[in-house]
């Protein structure tokens, strides 16, 4: 798996226009190493899962500060399960309530991140997760 | 008797090499009488209330009036928000501002696929003129004057609005207000299009047109830096980017055939007041200082009022923190203050939650309660802009200037701004700030307390949270499908028709959503009209 530099699939489900965030933590990952695809801007969790099969992610990140992010990341989440990616991190970011990320970190969704937080950790923890669950099947 | 120390001195040492301000402009250890150019003095200073206006836009400034001080509320449905409107003004607040939630920002009824989870949540849900009467139900629209943040689909919601205030037997000529109506910085930084750039300018100049003859003292448009700025931007692209904005609204509106004193008294500004004190003060003197030059002497404009730069100003969302929310409070009051010392006419001030969720009615009393303070403890609106004369906000104020001049001839360049954002260069501008801050940031160059600098491992939430109720989705989707089951159809249909043919013609459209409005048309049926007409815009993505 180290030959192979880590691939993340980066978007924006929904209708929220703010994209700074992502941005800067699609160049942030690119800079640590990663492939990054960044999907951009009005996705369905349908196209952003689909993108994810096609481009083989080992992560899908999500940058949600709407307020829908109940809806999408469970939506993202069961996707990914049904379409054989349950093995595969989800993870992402906005303005997301502490009680909000235990819920969804109950279905499976990684950790997310918040204002404040620095890019670099992001890279540090996609990359620990990789490298702490193999895929299920060799790439 | 102490020595004076002079700059050819080798200096003492620092505590930085060099130092920047929050845009990573590099400031001198002070300025002195040399730093200011002949030319400024010379013909840039006059008292406030003079051209160019770099001083302020009135002789007396606050003396006369105080700013409006105008909190940006919505969430959930119309009876919540219009709740939170008569609660700040019970709390002194003297204009109203709306914040839609995203289905209504992006054209869509709360109905649409699309909108599925966002109803409500970051803002109203307005889907016609029935939930607009529920929005300002007993508010009284002739009297306090309402701003509206909406800009795609920003004629048709106004429509409704208008429409609400006819029944209510309340005439367009007294309605006082803002529609923020910008879409060239939707396309540049906040991204809430419909259509392509040239139908939505059309449309920008048909409400020109129209609120010049019925609604006189109506802003027809607020053209944004916030949002550039918010985006990354530094102060000055978001200047730069901002009134060229508005030099393109005016070159469109004159080829239409316009006159352009005839609507340039109405067009407003909105900047951000970010954390730099005194680089933000300058920015907004360069603002009105840029804006008279060229109104006057490129567009030929004879009316004062049309050299202008009229503007609200909101405190920086991306300088508050998730982390110690109480600091943003602090961090709130500063740029509140740097507003009014640059000169602003309206002021929104953030409320210490809002790098959590939105404000809660405790969070957004204290906000309101900071403008109060400035406006009536400090002493700061005795005095029209006291800091004119010091010798580093004039040579800031020139030095941004200058910049954002640059870049009027970069766009020029390049064909013009629709041009530029189309090839995404003010895109790519921004995003590659927000990446050096970001940097700043990581590498501790730039401190944020409590992010990167004096953090609290042990730090608990101890602020209340506002939550959306998950019922104001279904609630008003089943509200908006009984509309349409119970309005008059083939009306509303007629209307619908009536404004797609003249969507085919030059016909000023505005006439026509107001017809649609008056008929119970939701947002997305006019807007899916139009689509039929317009196409749709898509965003070519980068990092």
């Amino acid at each position: 798996m180290s030959e192979y530099p880590i691939k993340v699939v980066i978007g924006k489900p929904g209708l929220d226009g703010h994209d700074r965030g992502a941005k800067v933590v699609a160049r942030s990952l690119v800079e640590a190493g990663m492939e990054v695809v960044y999907l951009g801007l009005r996705q369905t969790p349908e196209s952003i899962v689909a993108a994810a099969i096609d481009e083989d992610a080992d992560a899908v990140g999500l940058s949600v500060l709407s307020g829908a992010h109940m809806t999408h990341f469970k939506r993202v989440r069961e996707l990914m399960v049904d379409q054989g990616l349950g093995d595969r991190l989800l993870t992402g970011g906005g303005i997301i309530p502490t009680k909000d990320q235990e819920t969804l970190t109950a279905l499976g969704v990684g950790k997310l991140f918040g204002p404040g937080d620095d890019p670099g950790t992001i890279a540090e923890y996609i990359r620990d997760w990789v490298r702490t669950h193999p895929r299920m099947e060799a790439k | 008797m102490a020595k004076t120390t002079t700059l050819s001195e080798p200096s003492a040492p620092t505590r930085e090499a060099e130092f920047t301000t929050v845009s990573g402009r590099i400031v001198q250890p002070t300025y002195i009488g040399e730093d200011v150019a002949p030319a400024d003095l010379r013909e840039n200073l006059p008292p406030p209330g003079e051209f160019p206006y770099t001083r302020g836009i009135h002789p007396t400034m606050y003396r006369g009036k105080l700013w409006t001080m105008r909190q940006f509320a919505g969430m959930g449905t119309a009876e919540q928000t219009n709740a939170r409107f008569k609660f700040l003004l019970s709390r002194g607040q003297t204009g109203l501002s709306t914040a839609f939630d995203n289905p209504t920002l992006y054209g869509w009824d709360s109905d649409h696929a699309l909108s599925e989870g966002e109803v409500g949540k970051t803002g109203v849900a307005v889907d016609s003129l029935e939930d607009m009467e529920r929005l300002f139900d007993s508010i009284p629209l002739g009297d306090v004057s309402t701003s509206m943040t909406i800009n795609a689909p920003a004629a048709w919601i106004f429509t409704m609005f208008l429409a609400n205030a006819e029944k209510r037997g309340i005439a367009f000529s007294k309605l006082r207000g803002t529609l923020q109506n910008d879409i060239l910085k939707e396309y540049i930084a906040q991204k809430e299009w419909i259509f392509p750039p040239e139908p939505h300018l059309r449309i920008i100049t048909d409400l020109f047109q129209f609120c010049t003859e019925h609604v006189p003292q109506w802003n027809t448009i607020s053209i944004s830096g916030y949002h550039i700025r918010e985006a990354g931007a530094t102060a000055a692209q978001e200047l730069a980017f901002t009134l060229q904005d508005g030099f393109t609204y005016v070159e469109h509106a004159i080829e239409a055939g316009l006159q352009v004193d005839e609507f340039a008294p109405r067009l407003s500004f909105f900047f951000n007041s970010h954390l730099d004190f005194f680089e933000e003060i300058a920015k907004l003197r360069a603002a009105r200082r840029i804006w008279a030059r060229h109104m006057k002497e490129r567009f030929g404009a004879k009316n004062p009022k049309s050299w202008l730069c009229r503007f609200h100003v909101q405190t920086a969302g991306c300088s508050l923190t998730a982390q110690q929310p109480e600091v943003n409070i602090v961090r709130t009051a500063l740029e509140a203050l740097a507003g009014v010392l640059g000169g602003c006419q309206s002021l929104h001030t953030n409320s210490m939650d809002e790098a959590l969720a939105l404000p809660s009615d405790k969070a957004v009393e204290i906000a309101l309660r900071t403008q109060q303070v400035i406006a009536f403890e400090s002493g700061v609106a005795n005095v029209a802009d006291p800091l004119g004369g010091s010798f580093f906000i004039e040579k800031l104020t020139r030095d941004i200037e200058e910049e954002a001049e640059d870049y009027f001839a970069q766009i020029a360049k390049m064909g013009g701004m629709v041009k530029a954002i189309e090839r995404g260069f003010p895109q790519q501008e921004i995003t590659r700030s927000a990446y050096e801050y970001q940097r700043a940031l990581s590498d501790n160059r730039k401190i944020m307390i409590g992010v990167n600098d004096f953090i609290n491992e042990d730090e608990e939430l101890l602020i209340p949270i506002l939550e959306i109720e998950e019922s104001v989705e279904p609630n008003q989707i089943a509200s908006v499908r009984k509309l349409r089951e119970k309005r008059d159809n083939v009306a509303t249909r007629d209307c619908l028709d009536a404004l797609e043919k003249a969507a085919r013609t030059k016909e000023n459209l505005i006439p026509h959503m107001l017809n649609c409005s008056r008929a119970y048309a939701t947002e997305g049926e006019i807007t899916l009209t139009l689509i039929k007409v317009f196409g749709e815009f898509r965003e070519q993505s980068f990092f």
